[in-house]
């Protein structure tokens, strides 16, 4: 099944249950509308929240740009040795 | 599967690499001294000089460990996979970036990973404890962060790293993948993984460190940030 089906299927889902939900509650009908909002507004909250994690517990490895240039001048002395000239960065 | 009796197949493909190609090269036979591999370059007519440098190499290494296999001029990533796949002789195929980003000194830990796993695709992954990412600002990771919840959410791909092109593949799953994939540039990557995630096939990860070197002058602008989200609406409906 194609992911955008799969996705429609899960909102028709959690709609069936949301109504079921809303009208065995007991918050008056006029304020419905109240709890849709609120109900979107925590997950585009959720999502920021997600973005913001993974971005504060994104991985880096500074010591690897290090790492790397050594690599590079070990390369460049070998090839030099057999006479290849790669030229400068 | 009998380890001793695996070749693994290397497509570099190259556009003035001149440079990184050599130290590429080099670092490919410093980190794989027990492995029967191949490293096949595909050119796509760099005006640099890349094309020479690799006959060199040739010389130095052999003309059966480096496959010189150009092409006339800048044809895309996708057609150059398929290109390289033609002259492979591998069972398995590894597919990486020839600007060092990707650093030949993982390669051991992608063929681990297979040998312990039997996995059709090993993927790094630059997300995960163990791995990372050098010379990135704020607003870079912002954006790749972004990109990769909204992917998360709407793909469930089943991978941490959607658009990584480090990637070690069984030959035919490779083949079989890859004759399914429409996409350009780094939604063609996404395709691919999604593809086969969609096939089921058995896919692992490696941690890997990946180092930016050219960041400065491949700018994240709105017209990538676009052609991305059309390439996620695309993988939603045809995956």
């Amino acid at each position: 099944m194609k992911n955008v089906l799969k996705l429609l299927s899960l909102l028709v889902v959690i709609s069936a249950l949301w109504i079921g939900l809303l009208q065995a509650s007991i918050i008056p009908q006029s304020h419905t509308w109240l709890l849709h909002i609120y109900f979107i507004v925590s997950l585009g909250c959720y999502g920021l929240l997600m973005v913001g994690v993974g971005l504060m517990r994104f991985p880096t490895c500074p010591q690897e740009a290090l790492l790397l240039q050594q690599d590079i001048a070990e390369a460049k002395d070998f090839l030099k040795q057999k006479g290849d000239d790669v030229g400068s960065d | 599967m009998d380890a001793a009796k695996n070749k693994y197949s290397i497509i570099v493909p190259t556009y003035n690499e001149r440079l990184n190609i050599a130290l590429i090269v080099y670092l490919i036979f410093k980190h794989l001294p027990d492995e029967d591999f191949e490293i096949i370059v595909v050119d796509d007519g760099s005006p640099d000089g890349t094309q020479e440098i690799v006959k060199q190499l040739q010389k130095l290494y052999g003309e059966d460990r480096i496959l010189l296999r150009p092409r006339a001029k800048k044809l895309g990533l996708g057609t150059a996979y398929i290109h390289g796949l033609k002259h492979a002789s591998g069972n398995f195929v590894v597919i990486m970036d020839a600007d060092l980003s990707h650093h030949p000194k993982y390669l051991p830990s992608f063929i681990q990973k297979q040998l312990e796993t039997g996995a059709s695709i090993v993927t790094g992954t630059r997300y995960v404890t163990g791995g990372g990412v050098h010379g990135w600002n704020l607003m870079r990771k912002l954006t790749s962060r972004g990109a990769n919840v909204l992917a998360q959410t709407l793909l469930w791909p089943g991978v941490s790293d959607l658009t990584g092109s480090f990637r070690l593949y069984k030959k035919s799953v490779l083949e079989d993948v890859i004759s399914s994939c429409v996409s350009k540039g780094y939604v063609f990557q996404m395709e691919m993984i999604v593809r086969a995630s969609r096939k089921g096939c058995h896919i692992e990860e490696v941690p890997i460190t990946f180092v930016d070197r050219v960041f400065g002058s491949s700018k994240l602008g709105g017209s990538e940030i676009v052609e991305y989200l059309k390439g996620l609406v695309y993988l939603m409906i045809t995956t």
